[in-house]
């Protein structure tokens, strides 16, 4: 976030106001306006120009929490949810560790959230982007068709304040464009996506896109199911980003209280290969998910988690932090006004090698570069540490890549292939993810295929 | 929610400049939910969404616009900002006459969420939590949450067409984690109709809990699944995301239109095994995916897809249907009144074979038995689907034997459907399911008598 927004501060500044004794109220404000456009063979297919608002109220009084939201900034409403989280306060079993973040005196690492050339970009203009993204993907490869190119762009301004002493407000916008695409060769069909990101228009890398787009269908098309067999695989920076999403879930501090975390009673013990070594660091410009605030409204910060394969820490909210009798890592997750904070890595990385992929391809005897997956969410278990997801990608042997496989899986265990990590990559790219994508070498992998 | 005259006034507004098309969605919904973890009863939820969405269609172009303010002057804002890039045409009065369609009842609510005490709500969850504690010192670890909304919507457009209705909808959640020496496994069952809170008298929820507890248990002995191709048979009720996956998206006229579903053109051949016979069903009552009118004001019908293996139709929303000439189908359908609709599936089942279901296991000399799908998801353009098995066993020698651990299996939906070679009779509908399209949820059903895919790759590490 950045420069303070003065009516939504005096909104959440009116609620807190209103606290009884006893009680310890969090109001959270939000508003924002959103615009997406989709083009369809060189016409508009749709324009969506929407505004919303809303507040969410926390009250918290002898250790029980209630809560409420109405999306609409209207006063009646408000004095309506601030009556209804105070009603829900009976109905919660009381909890020692529960309450709200307090000041902690931890600097905030400003960072530039806000962009006045998107928000003076011209929509005329945002529709010729999408038009153009379209027009430069067909033109990479005559096999390609374009199902839809989108252009979206989103602008926030939140506030947060509590009767513990919090009181931050801010704005943030960014945009993006995307593109989906189908490639044809006889009857055989496949399909892709590309996108670029940005602050502002001005960031937007469509020739990249374009040809990501074209290339992830085009290099499907003639693909086979592989053999069943053990191999080593190579992800690709894109895979690796989501790879290590799930990690996040068993970091989190209030999975490991609860008994949910397969790093439960690990801290200190080496939980990966030594070349394994990951951060939290949402203070870093580069990452996508950079934040000066965290959901709570403390300062977001740096945290070392995986340090040389040995687990150093996970991450918290203030109240997974006072569970486990420590401070909070500025680690809480709000998904808008309509939910009270949750526990999240933010912006993970991974800590590079020194070559390329393709060098890193080239070490491999007999494996397969992943170059995506389908189904993490359904086949891996992140308490358990069952891994199983559907893949597709290129084969390796002898250090070349080959043809080009879909329709299998690859599967292992979460704890299994952190040990299993052989090489990290230097290809480090900032997806619009809470991880950033670098290339990542696994051997020992059950590929499943006909 | 807003009068009939101010609907006409502001429908006419958003054809002023022009279009072809105008159409107000409003909804009114008011929710509590509530989440009990580790022993306590976190925290008791209200929230109250209400706002509309206007949309303009003008040629293949829709401007779309949404506000929180149910006002004229707010509907009127929206109206304006939704026509100014559809439609930029001539000028011209345009006056709408709105009749109001009759009320198409498809559930039946007993006892409304709002007049059932937040401590009656919360008591469901301590009911849950205790038994499935119950069921032994393994268990590690119990999550449950309920849910209930009522809401109300209103559905006015340039046709004329002028149709309420209201949903009411009831859910429980349960994940449960057992410890064992070689670590943790998970059970999870969740129960949801579109009822009133009389769910919970007819339904008992303290079995459910020991469901998902034993799920665990039983997982903590589970042997690595295993790898390759194999012949799978599907429990009743726990499969249909498999018609969900496999071919219901494929069956959505939106990507068929577009050329990206691998069933285009294929009207009037033969797509499955001749055992199957798929449809999708608003009408069908208390299930999580039952409309009276679907969220463009259209009555939910029952649409058969799929008849002994030959497709018969696509699914259709309001667009799609004009654009080709099509009856539409009930199948138009958004996340709130922020999103654009589109087609979406309702309850979609496949119909009862003839075998028992004990034949189709004792004529299985070697395979998996699958008896809980986890989610999934599919490309529709080539047919490739993944979905997650979270409780499964071996298959040996005609016999269910031994619990495998979680794995995805995964296939093609065109390959899988002809691959059917068993269905039984005993046809069950499954979870409550909520499915994911271009980023928006709603609320699907599914079901399927227990069933055998002769060959399907299964993701575990056993060789």
């Amino acid at each position: 976030m950045s420069a303070a927004s003065p009516e939504l501060i005096a909104i959440a500044d009116r609620v807190i106001a209103q606290a009884r004794s006893g009680e310890q109220v969090e109001a959270f404000v939000s508003r924002g306006n959103e615009t997406e456009i989709r083009i369809y063979e060189g016409e508009i297919e749709h324009f969506v120009s929407a505004q919303s608002e809303g507040i969410g109220i926390r009250v918290v009084r002898d250790g029980r929490t209630g809560f409420a939201y109405a999306g609409t900034l209207d006063e009646s409403a408000i004095a309506s949810v601030l009556e209804q989280a105070r009603d829900n306060v009976q109905f919660g079993t009381s909890d020692e560790w529960a309450g709200l973040a307090s000041p902690d005196g931890v600097a905030v690492v400003p960072q530039e959230l806000w962009s006045d050339a998107l928000a003076a970009y011209p929509t005329g203009h945002k529709i010729d982007l999408a038009k153009q993204l379209e027009r430069l993907t067909r033109a990479v490869d005559p096999r390609v068709r374009v199902d839809d190119a989108d252009y979206s762009d989103a602008s926030g301004e939140a506030a947060v304040a509590n009767t513990a002493g919090i009181r931050v407000s801010g704005r943030e916008n960014g945009c993006f464009v995307s593109v989906s695409t189908l490639a044809d060769d006889g009857d055989e069909t496949q399909t892709g996506f590309g996108f670029s990101v940005g602050r502002s228009p001005e960031e937007f890398d469509l020739d990249r896109a374009a040809r990501e787009a074209a290339d992830r269908a085009t290099r499907l098309l003639g693909a086979v199911k592989p053999p069943s067999k053990r191999v080593t695989v190579v992800l690709d920076p894109y895979v690796t980003a989501q790879f290590l999403g799930v990690l996040s879930s068993a970091l989190n501090g209030e999975n490991v209280s609860k008994g949910r975390s397969l790093f439960a009673n690990r801290l200190g013990e080496p939980v990966a290969s030594p070349l394994f070594t990951l951060i939290d660091d949402p203070t870093n410009p580069k990452a996508y998910s950079a934040t000066d605030i965290d959901g709570e409204g403390l300062a977001a910060r740096r945290n070392s988690l995986i340090e040389g394969g040995v687990l150093q820490g996970f991450v918290h909210s203030s109240y997974s932090a006072r569970r486990a009798g420590t401070l909070s890592t500025g680690n809480a997750v709000r998904g808008g006004f309509k939910g009270t904070p949750g526990v999240g890595c933010l912006a993970m990385q991974l800590q590079p090698g020194t070559r390329s992929q393709a060098e890193l391809v080239a070490d491999v005897d007999d494996g397969v570069l992943i170059q995506m997956v389908q189904g993490l969410h359904s086949g891996v278990n992140p308490i358990s540490g069952d891994f199983s997801t559907g893949a597709s990608g290129l084969l390796i042997s002898n250090g070349q890549l080959g043809a080009p496989v879909r329709e299998f899986t690859i599967a292992s265990t979460l704890q299994r292939m952190l040990h299993d990590i052989v090489e990290v990559g230097a290809d480090v790219d900032w997806l619009p993810m809470r991880a950033a994508g670098v290339s990542l070498v696994i051997r020992d992998i059950t590929m499943s295929g006909a | 929610m807003i009068e009939q005259e101010v609907l006409e006034r502001v429908l006419a507004t958003a054809l002023r400049q022009g279009g072809d098309f105008a159409e107000v969605y409003a909804e009114d919904k008011s929710s509590t939910s509530a989440g009990l973890d580790d022993g306590r009863v976190e925290q008791v939820t209200s929230g109250r969404d209400r706002g509309a969405g206007i949309r303009v269609v003008s040629g293949e172009t829709t401007g779309f616009a949404y506000t929180a303010d149910l006002s004229e002057a707010g509907l009127c804002a929206a109206a304006e900002a939704a026509r100014s890039v559809a439609a930029q045409g001539g000028g011209g009065t345009r006056t709408v006459a709105l009749t109001r369609s009759a009320a198409h009842l498809v559930n039946r609510v007993e006892v409304y969420p709002d007049t059932v005490g937040k401590a009656a709500k919360v008591a469901l969850l301590q009911r849950v939590d205790d038994a499935a504690r119950s069921m032994g010192g393994a268990i590690g670890q119990v999550s449950a949450g309920y849910g209930d909304s009522r809401k109300r919507i209103l559905v006015a457009n340039s046709d004329g067409l002028l149709a309420e209705d209201e949903q009411v909808r009831h859910l429980l959640r349960i994940s449960v984690v057992a410890n064992g020496d070689a670590g943790m496994q998970t059970g999870f069952e969740s129960l949801g109709h579109t009822v009133g809170f009389e769910m919970f008298e007819q339904h008992d929820v303290e079995e459910l809990a020991r469901t998902a507890a034993r799920q665990a248990i039983t997982k903590l002995r589970a042997r690595p699944a295993p790898s390759g191709s194999i012949p799978v048979v599907i429990k009743a009720g726990s499969g249909g995301v498999l018609f969900h996956e496999a071919c219901g998206h494929g069956l959505e006229a939106d990507l068929v239109g577009k050329g990206a579903s691998v069933y285009r053109g294929k009207i009037g051949e033969q797509v499955a095994s001749s055992l199957v016979t798929l449809v999708d069903d608003g009408t069908m009552a208390g299930e999580w995916g039952a409309l009276g009118i679907d969220d463009e004001g259209h009555p939910s019908q029952y649409n058969v897809l799929i008849q002994d293996g030959v497709l018969t139709d696509y699914m259709w929303d309001h667009l799609r249907a004009r654009k080709e000439g099509h009856a539409h189908t009930g199948n138009g359908r958004r996340q709130s009144y922020m999103h654009l609709p589109m087609v979406r599936m309702t309850n979609t089942y496949v119909l009862n074979g003839t075998e028992a279901p004990e034949d189709i296991i004792r004529n299985t000399p070697n395979g998996v038995y699958v008896a809980k799908l986890g989610g999934g998801s599919v490309n529709t353009a080539t047919g490739d689907f993944v979905f997650g098995m979270t409780e499964a066993y071996l298959i040996e020698n005609g016999e269910i034997t031994e619990p495998l651990r979680e794995g995805n299996l995964i296939g093609n939906g065109p390959q899988v459907l002809r691959d059917i070679d068993a269905l039984a009779n005993d046809f069950a509908m499954g979870n409550p399911g909520t499915c994911g399209k271009d980023g928006q949820g709603v609320p699907v059903g599914d079901g399927q008598p227990t069933l055998r895919v002769k060959s399907m790759t299964i993701g575990g590490t056993a060789a």
